[in-house]
């Protein structure tokens, strides 16, 4: 019978990607309360070099598929391969990150294993052998809980909405080396170009502190204030789905629910009203200051601290503070 | 060429969290009084992105097809209004208030397949109400179409498609061959808004309704294979502390002083 869990790993910069780490927890909290073991496949030229990693992060089993033709994701080549790690497996649970890859990969998976994929976990519980998966709907505004009645039950899980184990160094597990035989001839999809986005100073994901704005700054010439008080401050920038949409910041900075998922010790949104779409993408902050000229709005009423004013008037003598304490 | 575009009437994604009610019993979204029904913002999207292709080639057929109550005649029709050729409606008494994607993806296949010969098919890259984003690969899978998803730009060369996708650190041009399917990001941009006469010719295009016999799916190939156990609103504490002071300044420095007490900075 089928049991255990099964993570699609991802690789990024040659390391194990966080999501990977976080799923590697949860699927040792499912499978703690569900039985099996927690096996993880890599894919990729530096897929065996990085199985012990997987396995100090609490993998227990981890099939590594070597073949350079795996290193960059793409549908038709890490398809055939998922779904032979599946088989080989034989998991109850198979989980994917909310990212890229599993946004592209997990519904067609699931399709092709006849079975059914929840999208976008944030929470979950076991009971007997059931999961519950609880994951944001409606733009944020509302969460559904479900069950998948047909196995393997598949889910993504957003970003650092679980926490990674702590590593242990020295861990053992074992390690299986597949080839998916994937015949090159098969690879419809042909990558013409990759463009990354420059990420000036710190990058959002990993920030201490971020300094969001949304469509209240009224125009590009917003970003420069909030580059400036984010420069003083270490910060990353953000930007809402609407200032990103309007064309005033990149979207590879826009934090929400069609975004990127942001958890920083602190979180400053600048003229942002809060919606719910933009709320799914920094909820996990742990401290909120708002700044807004509108005292009602759910950014303000859902800070820790706000600041009712114009951020124009606001954020210039901010800075010279802020310069002052830090020097 | 010939495309295929998914289009769904929900819930206005802009209605205001004040009015968001959910039948907690139901486990379904009540609507909110006066706020009208809208297309979901990415299909019309994937709408606008046909609708290019077919404007830079000067030729070309577009289907749009719904599955949803008879009311989803209207976000058919304003597709029609933006330009595309004709529409199916898929209403069935066995389909209400559908969650499962997994049931989506089983109706709009039949139906894509009894349209017959298409190039490419086009979905929003997730649906604004449900937001489970697994239609359009769904569809790929089952009709073994090569896919890209997150698109922000699609042309038509040499009978293939190329791709902008939207990646979470940049952008990724991919080529697919046809037939092929493609989801639509909001980085594609505003879609065209109808014109009064453009509205009063989509009157006059054909918009066929198909019930699930019509498909030949029995009520047993769309039963949901997962269980909706709870539907409901989070509570979002309110602790807020305004910062006060006589003048901008005087509230900057005393936000400083907090974020130093609270040592965040």
């Amino acid at each position: 019978m089928a049991e255990g869990v099964l993570i699609i790993g991802e690789i990024a910069d040659g390391k194990l990607a966080p999501i990977t780490r976080e799923l590697i927890a949860v699927g040792s909290r499912i499978a703690g309360e569900a039985g099996g073991l927690v096996s993880v496949a890599l894919f990729g030229s530096h897929a065996e070099a990085l199985a012990q990693s997987a396995i100090e992060a609490g993998g227990d089993l981890i099939y590594t598929f070597t073949e350079s033709l795996l290193d960059d994701y793409l549908t038709d080549t890490w398809l055939p391969a998922a779904q032979m790690a599946v088989e080989v497996a034989d998991p109850a649970v198979v989980l994917l990150g909310q990212s890229n890859v599993g946004r592209d990969l997990a519904p067609r998976l699931a399709f092709r294993l006849g079975t059914d994929v929840v999208m976008d976990v944030t929470e979950l519980s076991v009971e007997g052998g059931t999961v519950h998966w609880t994951r944001p709907c409606y733009g944020g505004n509302a969460r559904a809980v479900v069950k998948v009645l047909t196995s393997p039950q598949i889910a993504t899980v957003r970003s650092k909405s679980f926490d990674p184990l702590e590593p242990q160094p020295g861990r053992t597990g074992d390690t299986i080396p597949m080839e998916s035989g994937i015949d090159p001839s098969q690879v419809k999809q042909r990558i013409l170009g990759r463009e990354t986005a420059k990420a000036e100073g710190v990058r959002l994901e990993d920030a201490a502190i971020v300094v969001s704005g949304g469509r209240g700054l009224g125009g590009p010439e917003g970003f420069k204030v909030l580059e400036e008080l984010a420069s003083v401050l270490g910060a990353a920038v953000g930007a809402s789905r609407a200032a990103c949409d309007l064309g005033w910041y990149p979207p590879s900075q826009q934090v929400g629910l069609t975004g990127k998922t942001v958890s920083p010790d602190l979180y400053i949104a600048v003229a942002i009203s809060g919606a719910s779409q933009h709320w799914a993408g920094m909820a996990n902050s742990k401290n909120i200051v708002a700044i807004n000229k509108d005292p009602e709005a759910t950014m303000v009423k859902n800070a820790r601290w706000a600041i009712v004013e114009d951020y124009r008037k606001v954020l210039p003598p901010l800075i010279e503070e802020l310069k002052k304490l830090k020097s | 060429m010939k495309f295929i575009v998914c289009v769904k009437q929900i819930p206005d994604p802009e209605t205001p969290a004040s009015a968001f009610k959910i039948d907690p019993s139901g486990k379904k979204v009540v609507p909110a009084q006066g706020i009208a029904p809208v297309v979901s913002p990415f299909d019309a999207q994937a709408v606008e992105a046909a609708l290019r292709i077919k404007d830079a080639q000067g030729e070309g057929h577009i289907t749009v097809i719904s599955m949803g109550p008879a009311s989803a005649r209207d976000v058919i029709k304003h597709a029609l209004a933006m330009g595309a050729d004709d529409g199916i409606l898929i209403d069935d008494p066995a389909l209400q208030d559908v969650f499962d994607p997994h049931v989506t993806v089983t109706v709009l296949a039949a139906a894509i397949r009894k349209v017959g010969e298409f190039d490419a098919v086009f979905t929003g890259r997730q649906a604004a109400d449900w937001d489970w984003g697994v239609t359009g690969p769904g569809l790929a899978e089952v009709l073994g179409l090569s896919q890209a998803t997150f698109a922000k730009s699609v042309t038509a060369r040499d009978g293939k498609l190329v791709v902008e996708r939207v990646l979470s650190d940049g952008f990724e041009t991919v080529e697919i061959p046809t037939p092929a399917l493609v989801t639509v990001s909001n980085e594609l941009g505003d879609p065209r808004y109808p014109q009064l006469r453009q509205i009063m010719m989509a009157a006059r295009k054909q918009i066929t309704t198909y019930t699930l016999a019509d498909l030949g799916l029995t009520p047993e190939q769309v039963r949901p294979r997962m269980e909706l156990e709870r539907l409901y609103i989070p509570v979002k504490e309110s602790r807020v502390e305004i910062i006060e002071g006589d003048s901008p300044e005087e509230k900057a420095a005393n936000l400083a002083r907090k974020l130093r007490e609270a040592k965040l900075i």
